[in-house]
């Protein structure tokens, strides 16, 4: 019976991103109750700087897959399924990043093991508990995953990263890889750039789909006005269209640290949250009461944003 | 070419409500189509719009119940729906990644498309899993959370970007036959016009029961328990303000200024 733990790091244009040292701390948890090791595997790019820095207190091994220079999902299977193959080991933690859900579901059936993503807690005691959310938050749920062999991948930001140099031994491993594949990164492209930077913004007022319609964009901009404060928006608000890319706080817009976030309208999904957390202090109007930006939130307004907002405008003109 | 879109009617949990047993009580639920597979219908259709597609067929894992949720994926231009239920699938608590991947493979092999698009997660369950899972069944390419899609019919590949966390864009060329899961924000889904509901009407919905594609109920046979369901504990202190909207305002106008963010 295997008992061990691999955990297969993420990086991007050079840099090991923090979801990795994440997976390290969730994974050490993990490897201590199955009493196993925790292997690393990191996939491509400068892998012998990744390999000393993904080196941290908990890991017992690196193994380095020196093939492409950027994340490669056929690669990433390939390589994931020959370490699988060599380490057996009894559970694969994997990132619930974009590239984690890219990789992550092909490496579970290629390998024919139960997977449960976005984890927000693992834990083993004889057999794997997951922690996962529904519902858009509103509900949690504990997952028992059968089979000898599972794979999970976890949320970014909800283990802290591992930090201390540990003692791993790390190695090339040699995966063997067919690097004639059926999809090519061909590039890059930074989005979101324009007039206003709201990541070096003071005070933001922040909408959501709370505002409903287009129509009634006009209101918060006198808002913003009255306030002088910058205006920025949870994904929706983009998607319609109704403000560019660059205003988009949350995990695939930008990440803002003003000293106040004024969130109007807006329920507090997790991707969102991951752009807005580090906020000095957070102020939520919403209907709902039992919106999730209210958990997060240091003052809050449960009421009708077209009823508080008008209220707010006359105060400071 | 024909693009096959998975479909689902995903739940919605009302502001207030219960949960009984590891299950939201069924009144506290409304039903809709899948915020992210509004935008897969879409672009499919805007496919076959555009010239590439001659086909769009949605499939759906769903009770009789969501056939509604299925006409207005036909209302906006799907030409016909098949929807996979029988016993065994009503009586599985969770349905995991692998039984979505073994029926929508087993429908795949039926429908035979060039092309399959899925929204990138659902709303209700969120596994997020099941597009790349399936492609890897099938033996298809795959692209996860595309938000640009540029077909290039001549040349069998579809050039995408994969939006990645903090702004940044992937740009991928991926090969013919491909599974795509579609992010939100790719299109501007339309409304289902009248025409477009009426025509629905006549438009198929094949019921197919697991038999009927080729599968038993060992199918159904799930890895993942739920053993519990719970409202989060709130971790918060946040302090809120009572009163009319007037007053709240006025409470928070003065820590605005207390923060020295306004005057």
């Amino acid at each position: 019976m295997s008992s061990d733990v691999l955990a297969v790091a993420e990086h991007r244009r050079g840099e090991i991103r923090d979801v990795s040292y994440e997976l390290i701390t969730a994974g050490h948890h993990l490897a201590n109750d199955t009493g196993g090791d925790l292997h690393l595997a990191v996939i491509g790019g400068d892998t012998e700087r990744f390999g000393e820095d993904l080196n941290r207190e908990g890991v017992d091994y690196v193994h380095t897959v020196s093939e492409g220079e950027e994340f490669n999902h056929d690669i990433y299977v390939q390589a994931v399924e020959a370490l699988h193959a060599e380490l057996d080991p009894e559970v694969v933690l994997m990132p619930n990043s974009v590239n984690g859900l890219d990789y992550a579901p092909a490496v579970a059936n290629r390998l024919d093991i139960p997977l449960a993503t976005d984890a927000v807690g693992v834990d083993y005691d004889g057999g794997l508990t997951v922690t996962r959310e529904m519902y858009g938050s509103k509900v949690e749920t504990t997952v028992e995953v059968g089979g000898d062999q599972q794979a999970v991948t976890i949320r970014g930001a909800e283990w802290p990263a591992a930090e201390g140099v540990g003692d791993a031994e790390i190695a090339e491993f040699d995966a063997d890889i067919d690097t004639d594949v059926g999809s090519t990164v061909t590039g890059f492209e930074e989005v979101g750039s324009g007039d206003v930077d709201i990541s070096e913004a003071d005070f933001i007022v922040s909408i959501g789909r709370g505002i409903e319609e287009e129509e009634n964009l006009p209101l918060i901009e006198d808002l913003v006005e009255a306030l002088d404060a910058t205006l920025a928006s949870s994904r929706p608000i983009v998607d319609n269209g109704w403000l560019p890319k660059n205003r988009q706080v949350g995990q695939s817009g930008k990440v803002v640290t003003p000293k106040v976030y004024l969130a109007i309208g807006i329920s507090g999904a997790v991707q969102h949250v991951a752009g807005m957390k580090g906020s000095d202090t957070i102020v939520a109007v919403n209907t709902d009461p039992n919106a999730p930006i209210f958990d997060i939130a240091d003052y809050g307004i449960v009421g009708d944003l077209f009823e508080v907002v008008p209220e707010l405008i006359e105060e400071f003109e | 070419m024909k693009v096959l879109v998975t479909v689902k009617e995903v739940a919605e949990v009302a502001d207030d409500f219960e949960i009984e047993g590891t299950e939201v009580g069924e009144r506290y639920l409304e039903y809709d189509l899948n915020e992210w597979d509004d935008y897969a219908v879409e672009e499919a259709v805007q496919l076959k719009e555009d010239g590439p597609a001659e086909e769009v067929v949605t499939v759906t894992i769903g009770p009789e119940r969501a056939e509604e949720t299925i006409r207005m994926a036909l209302a906006k231009g799907a030409d016909r729906a098949i929807r996979v239920w029988d016993d065994a699938l009503a009586e599985a608590e969770l349905l995991d990644v692998e039984t979505k991947t073994n029926l929508l493979a087993a429908v795949v092999e039926e429908e035979d498309p060039d092309l399959v698009l899925t929204g990138v997660q659902s709303g209700d369950d969120n596994f997020g899993a099941t597009g790349v899972s399936l492609a890897d069944q099938i033996g298809f390419e795959w692209g996860a959370v595309v938000n640009a899609l540029d077909y290039d019919h001549d040349e069998g590949v579809a050039h995408v970007h994969r939006e990645l966390e903090g702004g940044v864009e992937e740009l991928t060329d991926i090969q013919m036959p491909a599974v795509l899961t579609i992010q939100t924000g790719i299109n501007e889904p339309r409304y289902a016009s009248l025409r477009g509901i009426r025509q629905a009407q006549s438009k198929e919905i094949a019921p197919k029961t697991l038999a009927d594609v080729g599968l038993d109920a060992d199918a159904v046979e799930s890895d993942l328990t739920l053993t519990s369901m719970y409202e989060p504990e709130s971790e918060s202190d946040v302090e809120l303000f009572e009163g009319d909207a007037s007053e709240t305002a006025g409470r928070l106008a003065e820590v605005l200024r207390e923060k020295g963010v306004a005057e």
